[in-house]
């Protein structure tokens, strides 16, 4: 166990943990858009930055990602200390000058007391604020279809080359984990196109419902070992079943006991 | 050929050292960037050539010799004659002749090809003469310029390899590092942490297996020292990393080169491949049971992959984005694996520590910079090229001594050390000490040793323009303040060289470089804002200039002046009116020019070819 001081309270946490785990366990809210408990801390969009300090420094502190920094004994954590938060600040305010018109960029501005961006806006800029998150979840997926491409200013997520994606297979792990909901996909009729890429979807042989991809169940279907005929119903349909199942199971042993 | 035992190596050493002897002369043609430029290839073919042609008595074709970055730049086509030391400079093929009938039949000298001193306007036959040269001391590049660099033989001859011989048989991991703490050598790539430290660091590490990494992404604009290395003696590279295996007790390593050097690719590849052949790398180094590989990663040709972590990302095949370092490289480096990761040169130090003891090295520079340091000497500076001093040497030992003062005796104006996120140093700066500790107070630092000397005639506000635009294209682009930041930082400088900026901007652009700083995830960020305020804390009168009055002062950013014929001085000449690219200038012949303000656009050719100097800048 370790012992540390967030806003003068002390708390307890486990060794190899994360500063920002523990900071929310606590309540308190520090906004992280690049961050993702299903993937590895980052430290891309700076915001969950905390100021930290220990009695032996005298008096110096230094500015950390709470994501990526693991707990200490002993450790002196503020999270909304005056530099904090003007940090913080001018992080929102420059992300603004990038996506004016991100709802989720400007709610967060709003929240810090920002209306509009006090630094140019950036003609090319759109919603994305290139954190990163969908191409690491896409690696976590053991896809990898899309990456980040080029660097500075004029960096960007893309497919290789910016065509369709070859290995994408329509799972929408980017989209739906997209902080600021910038990736656009379309389910229309049984077919799914995100990334210039169509995909044709599963129709639930039972209640007729769309499901995943096809491609989508041959990836699980190889990396897990699961037979193609199980994805031929819907999890709705699977749960469904189950319940039927055990259901006669149940009535089964109930008559077998009277 | 293997070398199977230290006493081998040492014969080997005196055989080739008799055969440098018996070279009655030796003919020594600079190959370095600088020279390549301006041709010294051709002027190598013509050597081979006429020395084939002409068969002369008493001189073996194997004495004419390709060899790494001589130093004085500026005056290349480089060409040594040896063993007397004699300097030819701005070599064109059509002297090759003349030197060999003067310099290699005869033993006179081709006085139109010497080099002449800018301040005594004598002529100097040996270039041990030369101030450029006499006042240096080199470690990292004593090689350069001395022997062939694609030749082990010439780099054995001086000793070579013979660190590394005494590392192996006499000494142990331990006894090599407590060596290099002695010697105080820091991190010769900017950071300037102790080498001594971090190997000892790495050789604690528990974890396997431990790897070494050459750092050879050198990317300042304008620096140069690392490439000559590299390509001029790669050797005392490879020795250096060798030392470094043995002390850490390495199985690989890995050196990284940047895309736009292939000759430094090409050059290493070559040494490695001799090293293997000589038994100087591989299985079983030296007859002595350790084993070391080398292999050279290239790099994509990203400015940020010079930074440990993301150099590492890239050698590992990622994409070259830097991590947080909370936990340090050493520690958790290449594949997560405790990892030394040196510049270049840091390496080429290596070797003569070991020679000669940390004890000797330390005795050289201050305190707590000791050795030595190489520097890329460019800019308005009169002898621009590739330099090595004592740590400690001051600003004007280095630009008046070595560098012969400022191009047409205009006056100093700064000095860019560390690259572009290092500072700008001012004038009254110029009595500094160059070292580690001293460079950071004064708001710049060491960097990997770029100089950047200019004159009156280069605008402040231009310089951090130009190096901010840098920063931005180089930027990874994975964390907000560097990436927006420094994108808004360039922004705003602009708005300033426009003369559309107020005095509440410069306010701006200081809080936004202090949050900069604190926010961003690597050194490269950290650095950033540097460029923007060295020079705001040396000029800010300038910028308030261009702010206030609408004015650039050292009269280059165009938004804010305008050329005027100075109507007592033109003759009528023409000569701007037919080199103007907008046809802005008009007049007859003998008759005084006039500029169109409204066409002109101000790209200064017309002040530029004006022998009368009749047109101004206002």
């Amino acid at each position: 166990m370790v012992h540390l001081t967030i806003n003068g309270k002390v708390v307890q946490a486990t060794e190899g943990e994360m500063l920002l785990a523990v900071i929310r366990r606590e309540g308190i809210e520090i906004p992280a858009l690049c961050h993702h408990e299903a993937v590895e801390p980052f430290g891309a969009c700076r915001l969950c930055t905390v100021e930290i300090t220990k009695e032996e420094w005298d008096g110096w502190s230094n500015f950390v990602t709470s994501c990526l920094y693991p707990v200490e004994d002993n450790l002196i954590v503020s999270t909304h200390s005056p530099t904090v938060i003007e940090l913080r600040k001018t992080l929102i305010d420059l992300q603004l000058a990038r996506s004016p018109n991100s709802p989720e960029i400007r709610q967060l501005a709003e929240e810090y007391g920002i209306t509009k961006t006090s630094y140019e806006e950036i003609p090319e800029g759109d919603n994305c604020i290139l954190c990163g998150l969908c191409t690491r979840i896409c690696d976590q997926m053991g896809f990898a279809a899309i990456s980040t491409v080029g660097r500075g200013h004029g960096k960007k997520v893309a497919p290789p080359l910016d065509e369709a994606p070859p290995d994408c297979v329509g799972c929408l792990a980017c989209a739906l984990n997209c902080p600021t909901n910038v990736i656009e996909f379309t389910d229309e009729g049984n077919i799914r196109t995100i990334w210039k890429k169509q995909f044709e979807l599963i129709t639930c042989t039972k209640c007729g419902k769309k499901t995943i991809t096809k491609d989508f169940a041959k990836a699980l279907s190889e990396s897990r070992n699961i037979p193609m005929s199980y994805f031929e119903i819907c999890d709705e349909c699977h749960r469904k079943e189950l319940a039927q199942t055990m259901g006669r199971i149940v009535s089964w042993s109930r008559e077998a006991v009277s | 050929m293997r070398i199977d035992s230290p006493q081998r190596l040492q014969e080997l050493q005196k055989e080739y050292v008799a055969r440098e002897k018996s070279f009655a002369k030796k003919v020594l043609v600079c190959c370095g960037p600088g020279c390549l430029a301006s041709g010294a290839a051709q002027i190598v073919e013509e050597f081979k050539k006429l020395l084939k042609k002409k068969r002369i008595k008493k001189f073996s074709v194997e004495a004419l010799k390709e060899t790494g970055c001589h130093g004085l730049c500026q005056q290349g086509p480089l060409v040594v004659i040896e063993p007397k030391g004699i300097f030819y400079t701005k070599v064109k093929p059509k002297h090759v002749e003349e030197i060999i009938e003067t310099s290699i039949r005869k033993d006179e000298v081709v006085t139109d090809l010497l080099y002449t001193d800018p301040k005594t306007g004598q002529t100097i036959e040996r270039y041990a003469d030369i101030d450029f040269y006499s006042r240096q001391h080199r470690i990292a590049l004593r090689n350069l310029g001395k022997i062939s660099q694609y030749d082990i033989r010439d780099y054995i001859a001086q000793g070579g390899y013979q660190a590394l011989a005494k590392a192996l048989t006499t000494m142990t991991p331990d006894e090599v590092v407590d060596e290099m703490t002695k010697s105080g050598l820091r991190g010769r790539g900017g950071a300037g942490f102790s080498t001594g430290r971090k190997w000892a660091t790495c050789l604690k590490a528990k974890e396997q297996p431990h790897y070494v990494i050459c750092n050879g992404d050198e990317g300042d604009p304008g620096a140069f020292m690392d490439r000559a290395i590299m390509e001029g003696d790669p050797h005392s590279v490879l020795e250096g990393m060798i030392i470094c295996a043995y002390a850490i007790g390495s199985k690989d390593g890995y050196i990284y080169v940047r895309e736009e050097y292939p000759l430094a690719v090409q050059n290493l590849q070559l040494a490695i491949d001799q090293a293997n052949e000589y038994g100087l790398l591989g299985e079983n180094i030296l007859g002595n049971g350790f084993s070391f590989n080398i292999k050279v990663s290239r790099g994509g040709g990203a400015f940020v992959c010079g930074e440990s972590s993301a150099l590492m990302k890239s050698v590992a095949g990622e994409v070259g984005e830097p991590r947080a370092k909370y936990v340090r490289s050493v520690l958790k480096g290449l594949f997560d694996k405790p990892t030394v990761l040196n510049n270049v040169e840091s390496l080429a130090n290596v070797p003569v520590i070991i020679s000669e003891g940390g004890e000797q090295f330390a005795s050289l520079g201050t305190p707590k910079s000791t050795g030595t340091k190489a520097f890329s000497l460019v800019g308005k500076v009169c002898n621009t090229g590739l330099i090595e001093v004592p740590m400690g040497t001051t600003l004007r030992e280095i630009i008046y001594d070595i560098g012969g003062g400022i191009q047409n005796d205009r006056p100093f104006k700064a000095v860019q050390t560390g690259g572009p996120s290092g500072g700008c140093l001012p004038e009254s700066k110029i009595n500094l000490p160059v070292d580690f500790d001293s460079l950071t107070e004064a708001g710049s630092m060491m960097g990997s040793g770029g100089m950047i000397v200019v004159d009156d005639r280069t605008c402040v506000v231009d310089l951090a323009k130009y190096f901010l635009s840098f920063l931005v294209e180089e930027s990874c682009g994975k964390c907000t303040p560097c990436r927006e930041g420094l994108y808004q930082l360039h922004r705003l400088a602009v708005k300033i060289s426009e003369g559309e900026a107020t005095e509440a901007d410069l306010d701006k652009m200081e809080k936004l470089s202090e949050m900069i700083i604190i926010g961003s995830l690597c050194g490269l960020g950290k650095s950033g804002p540097n460029p923007f305020l060295s020079t705001i804390r040396y000029f800010r009168d300038e910028y308030l200039a261009h702010i206030k009055d609408k004015r650039c002062p050292a009269g280059v950013c165009r938004a804010l002046i305008r050329y005027e014929v100075i109507t007592d001085k033109c003759d009528g000449c023409m000569a701007c009116i037919s080199t103007c690219a907008v046809h802005a200038i008009t007049g007859k012949k003998g008759e005084v020019h006039v500029i169109d303000q409204d066409k002109c656009d101000k790209c200064g050719a017309c002040y530029a070819i004006c022998t009368r100097h009749a047109i101004e800048v206002i």
